[in-house]
């Protein structure tokens, strides 16, 4: 027998994917699988035993799912919205008073200034380069050889001085390697490459005018120097939510349930 | 139509011929795509088709039969050159589209990496030799616009037939009186290519020509007002980019009749998307046959396209020569301010480019901009950030998009096109 839900929402990055399912107006389910390379059998697990009135994906692979899972009885209209508009989503409706929300993915980045009741008042996402995504972060630990999880702790025991000036992942990589060659400690060099990262990111939120409080979502939001350099820039903590790659897909849920209210 | 005629033809204009195969399959395929599938399209649209589908065969044909008839074919890749001279001197003027990514690793052995696609593009067509425009042409005008295409021109002269305009940078007196003297030169290169002495009879005869076309064109603008949208921004953008290639005569009576198609269905309160879905109008660089990127990427995201503001588009078409002037001076004088009048980007302050698109939004009741500028195109991804500011202050929501002719990014695009329009429509 199906676990049966108001909404479904699903969010569908390059590197995991998360189901969020709310009844009676709580978050009752959440699931959480790497992409890997089979975005549609990962979401068909997640989803095994799930049944909903709505359902709504989210991500890169938002029509995929539409596509796989769009005839499918159990999961209700399945319909799709943009991340953006489904992190302003969960964002709000964790913290209502949030200015914006800044969210760092595997692939992505994007800032949002939020108007009331989770819209979208401006946004900007990164252009096509891995510069300032959870890429860059996962590129640099992989050449100073320490594990991502443990990547902002490792930073965090930096000093400042060093600079790295290339965005670029492959040039920052070259970079880090020629520091690295130089003799230098790999935690501050780790710190750099944080603070070129951040520094990058500052320019999107000061472009947008982001102010605090401002939600960090997304992967990177684990990552405890990202948190520190990016509440520096704001001059205040940012709001970092317990689960913060799980924003998307409960924005996504979110959506659905407002859209089977309007239907009803 | 016969594979085989234009086959010899292609192979006389001396093309690559297994690569221009290849790219009109990719054209082909394109088009299909993009086009074909379009839902509730205008019946007079057929012929845009059929041209297309003619695009290096019959057109080519025609050109080449011109040629054999004494006339000489002038290219252009810029809406500065002015289209009446050419005209009066009996040239047949096309525009050269530079569009697609071919030739690019050619093309980068004579610009740098970091040029515009179009540029890129008019370069790596010719140097892949694929383009069979480029090569029917008996003189290609170029203009010194953008830093890119200035000096895009002094490697190109190597390689083709090139005369170059000198267009200012602002429209003081002294900017006005360089332009005039600018047109004169050019009417003498056209006499001296020809043998032909331009009349004020014949360049009178080109003015209303012209003005034929841009007034067909602005009212085919102007119906796009409509709510539902009688025509899908790809179809007109397509117009658009025909109408710089395709005779004139033919192309305008086409047009109007298609105009004639659209009244009815406004008539009707029918059109090609459902009244109340979100409007955007596109502005800022050119976009040449066959870049249909990003009108598809925005029809595919819930929205529709009822304006273009730019070069293939309201740009070229906005403003007529002034057709009360009787002696030759006069027109050369109405020339000069109409083209004048052209808000590129190129020019500096330029900020009744802001003014025109804040003032098209409105008459095309737009719900937001995008603004669109090829990559490494400094003039206007530069603008951007002024046409945001001024659009704001006006309330228009405006969305800045950098892309160029590459298909690697239309995921991204999307999402970003969709989080635009979700926000109009929330
Ligand atoms: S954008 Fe400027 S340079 Fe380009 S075709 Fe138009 S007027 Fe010419
Ligand atoms: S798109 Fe920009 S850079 Fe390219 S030719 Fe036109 S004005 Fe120059």
């Amino acid at each position: 027998m199906d676990v049966r839900l108001d909404a479904l929402g699903v969010d569908i990055g390059s590197r995991s994917v998360e189901v969020v399912g709310l009844a009676g107006g709580e978050v009752v389910v959440s699931l959480k699988a790497p992409t890997a390379f089979d975005p549609a059998g990962q979401c068909a697990r997640l989803l095994e035993g799930l049944a909903a009135g709505r359902t709504t994906a989210t991500g890169y692979g938002r029509d995929l799912f539409v596509r796989t899972f769009g005839a499918e009885a159990r999961l209700g209209v399945v319909a799709t919205v943009t991340e953006i508009q489904a992190y302003a989503r969960g964002a709000a409706h964790l913290f209502p008073e949030a200015h914006s929300v800044l969210d760092i993915g595997g692939q992505d980045t994007k800032a949002v200034v939020l108007a009331p009741k989770g819209r979208v008042l401006r946004f900007e996402m990164n252009d096509r380069c891995a510069a300032g995504t959870g890429k860059f972060l996962e590129f640099m630990a992989t050449a100073l050889q320490v594990p991502l999880t443990e990547f902002g702790a490792f930073a965090l025991r930096g000093r400042r001085g060093l600079k790295v000036n290339s965005m670029c992942t492959v040039f920052a990589e070259s970079e880090a390697v020629s520091l690295m060659g130089a003799g230098e400690r790999p935690e501050d060099i780790a710190l750099a490459l944080h603070l070129a990262m951040v520094e990058r990111l500052s320019g999107m939120l000061r472009r947008n005018a982001c102010a605090a409080p401002l939600v960090f979502a997304g992967g990177v939001a684990r990552n405890p120097c990202a948190v520190a350099l990016v509440s520096e820039w704001l001059g205040t903590p940012a709001v970092v939510p317990a689960d913060p790659d799980a924003v998307g897909a409960l924005g996504a849920a979110l959506c659905a349930l407002q859209a089977a209210e309007m239907r009803a | 139509m016969s594979e085989t005629t234009y086959h010899e033809m292609w192979e006389k204009l001396n093309l690559d011929l297994p690569a221009h195969d290849a790219l009109l399959a990719v054209l082909g395929k394109f088009y299909g795509d993009i086009y074909m599938s379009q839902q509730g399209r205008l019946k007079g649209m057929e012929y845009l088709d059929f041209v297309l589908s003619e695009v290096h065969g019959l057109r080519i044909k025609e050109l080449q039969e011109a040629k054999a008839a004494g006339r000489k074919v002038v290219g252009a890749f810029c809406v500065f050159v002015p289209e009446e001279l050419t005209l009066a001197a009996n040239c047949v003027q096309v525009g050269l589209c530079a569009g697609a990514e071919a030739g690019t690793e050619l093309a980068e052995t004579l610009v740098p990496r970091n040029t515009c696609a179009l540029i890129k593009s008019f370069i790596g067509f010719k140097l892949a030799r694929i383009c069979p425009y480029i090569e029917s042409c008996d003189l290609i005008v170029g203009e010194t616009t953008c830093d890119g295409k200035k000096k895009a021109y002094e490697a190109f002269s190597e390689i083709a037939p090139v005369y170059v305009m000198e267009v200012p940078q602002c429209k003081s007196d002294a900017d006005r009186a360089l332009w005039r003297s600018e047109i004169v030169k050019y009417k003498a290169r056209i006499e001296e290519l020809t043998g032909e002495a331009i009349t004020a009879d014949k360049l009178g005869q080109a003015i209303r020509l012209v003005n034929a076309k841009r007034r067909a064109l602005n009212r085919l603008a102007a119906l796009r007002a409509a709510d539902p949208a009688p025509i899908s921004g790809r179809d007109a953008l397509l117009i658009n980019q025909v109408s710089f290639y395709d005779d004139p005569v033919r192309f305008t009576t086409s047009v109007n009749a298609l105009c004639d198609q659209m009244e009815e269905r406004i008539a009707a309160r029918e059109g090609v998307a459902a009244k109340g879905t979100p409007r955007l109008l596109l502005s800022g660089c050119p976009m040449a046959v066959p870049n249909w990127k990003l009108p598809f990427v925005v029809e595919g995201s819930g929205a529709v396209i009822v304006g273009e503001e730019s070069c293939i588009g309201t740009r070229n078409t906005r403003d007529l020569v002034d057709e009360t002037a009787e002696t030759l001076d006069d027109m050369l004088e109405a020339l000069t301010d109409r083209y004048l009048k052209i808000d590129c980007a190129c020019f500096t302050p330029n900020a009744e480019r802001q003014d025109n698109i804040i003032a098209l939004a409105r008459d095309l009741k737009a719900d937001g901009v995008i603004h669109y500028a090829l990559q490494f195109c400094q003039p206007y991804t530069h603008e951007a950030f002024k046409v945001e500011k001024a659009l704001t202050r006006d309330g228009l929501p405006m969305l800045a998009i950098e892309t160029d002719y590459g298909m690697q990014d239309v995921g991204q695009l999307k999402t970003r096109v969709e989080a635009f329009v979700e926000m109009l429509k929330a």
